[in-house]
């Protein structure tokens, strides 16, 4: 092979994947991008702003992280108390809601902890720990991990010991594990419906209040990070709080279910 | 078992139908590592040569250091790299960080060293074989290197060819550094890790089977255009 | 006409390997036209000696001399190894690779070196890989190599040991031609009819050192020691 014909195909690799648009990075979370709900949205959102949105999966933690050190451009999470005190450190400009969805109780169908009588999230919880039934934490100080902690928190649970698995992997990752173990485990509606290896897991306890998993959009502050596309964030903003938006979000479905309910304000 | 075969029937459905997604981040595995490797053979294979042809001080040293970083784990050359890349890192006006460029860099350091020290074995015995010869011609120190690197080019090849298959299949660093961002910094590797963490391990191991064949058809592709296997030629 | 790099002065040349000596104290001039036979019997020094000469050797102790600068120098002269140094190339390559080093375009240097295959009597497909030529064949080759950069000074070490008596009538043939035209030719010979046939004076080394230089006629009339004497009679040392 000459060295010529190498540099050509170099060259034409290079310029297949050639961009032209404007483009902004976007940290997410795990649930939110697993929800398959980003693919809808996405190349609309570059119809109508010109803005490629590419999207940084990751956990919450590591969401606001990102956005800290001036790598993303926005954060999209779900951890109310963390997304304030990112805000109060000045981190980004603001916090504006979008839309909620929720989390579920999935577990082996079974059900040994009794989980499907219960009428309250904490006292499913409770049934867990007293059953022992093995039970599998995100451990990844993610929006879900965190929003499980609080509920143990809630039913007054410390929850350690054997049957308590902390995987510190993705949404995904700790679906997988539960499925392989007959596990109990908190999950979001949108990551449980799409995950394809159920096995003989299913859905257990859904619909309390305290389950609601609020989505906040979180502009990067451009007096930290003078480099942060503030512009294109605004327009992003403009857009996901649009009516357009609203009805592709809320007409968003997996099976027949409605995943995701919006709820942003006018400003 | 089930779902080994359910991977086989839809990588051969992804390639026969030429999936769009599947052309894209095939593409990008290859825009990238076909990138870091000529860069890391660029620099690798004449450190390698150069080594191998000078004597100095430190020479052990440096031999000791290259093979130990052959071992270099990928995760955390992908977490340094990217705290250097980070915004708030020293390089981050670069704004490098989650594009297929930083993706480059930390195979390159990945690699590097692999490739520098696969040709400096083989380089050593040829300036062996070649040693007495080119000294009694005069050949320079640039010369003696560029006849060594160009004699000793199949070896030289199978050099850069361990560098790419350790690149091509590399996930922990390129992860990190990369993203995993859809149509911008996806590739086979970080693909499978995704699908894999979605449950669906039927496409998982469709990409899966994409990146082997790949692996093998650049290999093949270069042996056949060099001609390796052609009689008594070197 | 260049200046030549003769004549080589070696003063009290001493090389010691592994706390062995090696060769010497040799002092020697090297100098006229012609060419210098070196004989001895095996382990005598013979292939230090001419690697001494051609740089190749760092000396132990005692001086050695060419004329003119170091670049010129190392280029003017050639070496035949005793076992041929091929490199992974096709023949005309290999004799071509000394034009390459000097800068000379590969089709200039190719041409030049189906040239120097011409007179060396090389008769084999040139662009097949040379590790597949036969021994003699390979010494051809390495004899072309080093007469294309038509070198002042050529050092050749035992070259025919292996050979059969067709190939080595046809590289004294070659040898004897490029002394024609003026090349200085130092070479080491086991054989002692070679010697008698080709030599213009003769050396004769033992146990490292130089016992022995004179013309051909001088020496073969009647060795001064009796190491060279058993040596050229064939005789068995004790
Ligand atoms: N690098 C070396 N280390 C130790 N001994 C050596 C080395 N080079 C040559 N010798 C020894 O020096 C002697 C002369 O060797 P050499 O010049 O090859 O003799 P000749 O060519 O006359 O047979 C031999 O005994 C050989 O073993
Ligand atoms: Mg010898």
């Amino acid at each position: 092979m000459t060295f010529k014909t190498a540099i050509a195909a170099i060259s034409a690799l290079w310029l297949a994947t050639a961009a032209g648009a404007e483009e902004l990075k976007m940290a997410v979370t795990t649930s939110f991008a697993n929800s398959g709900l980003a693919e809808i949205l996405l190349p609309e959102i570059e119809k109508d702003t010109g803005i490629t949105v590419e999207l940084l999966v990751v956990g919450t933690g590591q969401a606001l992280k990102l956005g800290e050190a001036g790598d993303v451009d926005a954060v999209l999470v779900h951890s109310k108390a963390a997304e304030e005190e990112f805000v109060a450190a000045g981190h980004a400009t603001h916090r504006r809601e979008i839309m909620y969805n929720d989390f579920v109780v999935v577990g082996p169908a079974a059900d040994p902890a009794g989980v499907k009588a219960a009428t309250a999230a904490t006292e499913a919880f409770a049934g867990i720990a007293a059953a022992q039934a093995p039970f599998v934490s995100r451990g990844d100080d993610s929006g879900t991990h965190k929003a499980e902690l609080k509920l143990w928190k809630a039913a007054g649970i410390e929850p350690a010991g054997d049957w308590y698995k902390a995987v510190g992997q993705g949404m995904g990752a700790a679906l997988n594990t539960a499925a392989g173990m007959d596990a109990y485990i908190l999950s979001d509606r949108a990551s449980w419906l799409n995950f394809e290896n159920k096995a003989n897991l299913g859905l257990l306890f859904e619909g309390d209040k305290a389950l609601f998993n609020q989505y906040a959009y979180l502009p990067v502050n451009p007096e930290k990070h003078a480099h942060v596309k503030a512009d294109a964030a605004k327009a992003l903003e403009d857009w996901l709080t649009s009516d357009k938006a609203k009805g592709m979000i809320e007409g968003y479905k997996i099976g027949d279910q409605q995943l995701f309910h919006f709820n942003a304000e006018a400003m | 078992m089930n779902d080994i075969f359910e991977g086989l029937t839809q990588a051969a459905r992804l390639v026969v139908t030429l999936d769009a997604d599947l052309a894209e981040i095939t593409l990008r595995s290859l825009q990238v590592t076909v990138t870091a490797t000529l860069i890391a053979s660029a620099i690798g294979l004449p450190l390698g040569a150069w080594i191998a042809v000078n004597r100095f001080r430190l020479r052990r040293i440096v031999i000791v250091v290259l093979n130990a970083l052959m071992g270099l784990p990928p995760v955390v050359v992908g977490l340094v790299v990217y705290v250097i890349l980070s915004r708030s890192g020293p390089l981050g006006v670069l704004g490098l960080l989650f594009t297929p460029t930083a993706m480059i860099i930390a195979q390159v350091i990945i690699i590097t060293p692999i490739i520098a020290s696969i040709s400096h074995q083989a380089i050593r015995e040829l300036w062996a074989d070649y040693h007495d010869l080119l000294i009694s011609l005069h050949a320079t120190r640039r010369q003696r290197i560029a006849t060594l690197l160009w004699d000793g080019r199949r070896a030289l090849m199978t050099a850069s060819l361990a560098g790419f298959g350790r690149a091509i299949g590399e996930v922990g660093a390129i992860m990190i550094v990369g993203g995993n961002i859809d149509h911008a910094t996806r590739v086979l590797t970080t693909a499978i890790a995704l699908e894999t963490g979605k449950g669906d391990f039927g496409l998982a191991l469709a990409l899966g089977f994409v990146l082997i064949a790949l692996a093998i058809a650049v290999n093949l592709a270069l042996h056949v255009l060099s001609g390796t296997e052609r009689g008594s030629r070197w | 006409m260049v200046s030549p790099i003769l004549p080589l002065t070696l003063e009290n040349v001493e090389l010691r390997r592994q706390g062995k000596r090696v060769l010497g104290p040799v002092s020697y001039t090297l100098d006229g036209e012609g060419i210098t036979i070196v004989m001895g019997p095996n382990g005598a020094g013979k292939t230090s000696f001419l690697r001494c000469m051609h740089g190749l050797e760092r000396l132990s102790r005692g001086r050695m001399q060419w004329q003119g600068d170091e670049d010129r120098i190392r280029a003017r002269q050639a070496f035949v190894f005793q076992t041929p140094i091929l490199m992974r190339r096709s023949v005309l390559d290999c004799i071509a690779y000394p034009l390459i080093l000097d800068g000379l375009s590969r089709r200039e240097a190719r041409k030049a070196a189906e040239r120097e295959a011409e007179i060396v009597g090389l008769k084999v497909t040139l662009n097949a890989p040379a590790n597949v030529l036969s021994g003699g064949e390979r010494q051809k080759l390495a004899l072309a190599r080093a007469l294309i950069r038509a070198p002042e000074v050529l050092f050749l070490d035992e070259p025919c040991a292996n050979l059969d008596l067709h190939s080595t009538a046809e590289i004294e043939r070659v040898l004897a031609g490029a002394r024609d035209r003026g090349t200085r030719i130092v070479m080491s010979t086991h054989n002692v009819g070679q010697a008698r046939r080709l030599a213009d004076d003769i050396l004769f080394l033992s146990d490292g050192r130089l016992i022995e230089t004179g013309s051909r006629d001088v020496f073969f009339a009647g060795p001064g020691t009796p190491e060279a004497r058993a040596h050229i009679n064939g005789d068995l040392l004790p």
